[in-house]
């Protein structure tokens, strides 16, 4: 899977949990979910579990901290599938 | 953790306890019960002079059981020299029947999921006569509280 295949799934899976839907236009690596997208702790959470879904793998709780911006995002997915 | 102990570590106090008792509680679900005080501030004014539940107050009961004291059980030891902290995030409840002040009510909780101290469980509310008054989902971040 390609970095923009992946990005493009992520984006897919934020969206519902989007409350700033404007700042869904110009998503990019630096976006950040809480201060860009306005998506709060708690659908985080579903984020995260959307994720492990979508991909097959298994978040921990070290990993799902970090997972506050795309680029944090995409490179926790990637080493998880590289396992 | 019995199901006493459970009801000590909730934060709460009346008047806003709306658990009298835990009937059952396992890793996946608990069901519980609680009697609406006929005194309660709230029927003075829902509605006037037509003293009926609020549905705010129905959902808290059964987030107060169905939630709260489900997460001060799965937590278990973690609890033990801390209290709970608790914040709804998210209600999705449809009501089918009201509820008149006296009356026993009784939740059944089934959980969802517990992850990353988010805990989401389908909760239904039902009255003595097993008559289905409100369902739904009920989701919230659950965390031990240090600063007691």
């Amino acid at each position: 899977m390609t970095k923009e295949e992946l990005i493009s799934k992520l984006k897919t899976i934020i969206t519902p949990y989007v409350e700033n839907k404007d700042a869904l236009g110009d998503i990019t690596e630096e976006t950040d979910f809480i201060k860009d997208l306005e998506i709060n702790s708690a659908n985080l959470v579903d984020v995260v579990l959307d994720v492990e879904d979508e991909f097959g793998i298994e978040i921990d709780n070290d990993a799902m901290e970090k997972m506050l911006t795309i680029k944090a995002s995409v490179a926790i997915i990637q080493d998880k599938l590289a396992i | 953790m019995t199901n006493e102990q459970i009801i000590d570590k909730l934060p709460y106090q009346p008047p806003f306890l709306f658990v009298d008792e835990i009937t059952e509680v396992d890793q996946k679900g608990i069901k519980g019960n609680y009697t609406l005080q006929p005194e309660a501030h709230f029927y003075e004014g829902h509605f006037k002079n037509n003293p009926i539940t609020p549905g705010v107050i129905l959902t808290e009961i059964m987030a107060q059981i169905g939630l709260v004291c489900l997460g001060i059980f799965l937590f278990e030891d973690e609890l033990v020299d801390s209290s709970i902290g608790v914040a709804m995030s998210s209600t999705a409840i449809e009501f089918y029947k009201y509820v008149l002040p006296g009356e026993k009510v009784y939740v059944v909780s089934e959980k969802e999921y517990f992850r990353f101290h988010k805990l989401k469980c389908k909760v239904t509310l039902y009255n003595e006569k097993d008559v289905l008054i409100a369902r739904g989902i009920i989701a919230g971040m659950i965390k031990p509280w240090e600063n007691e």
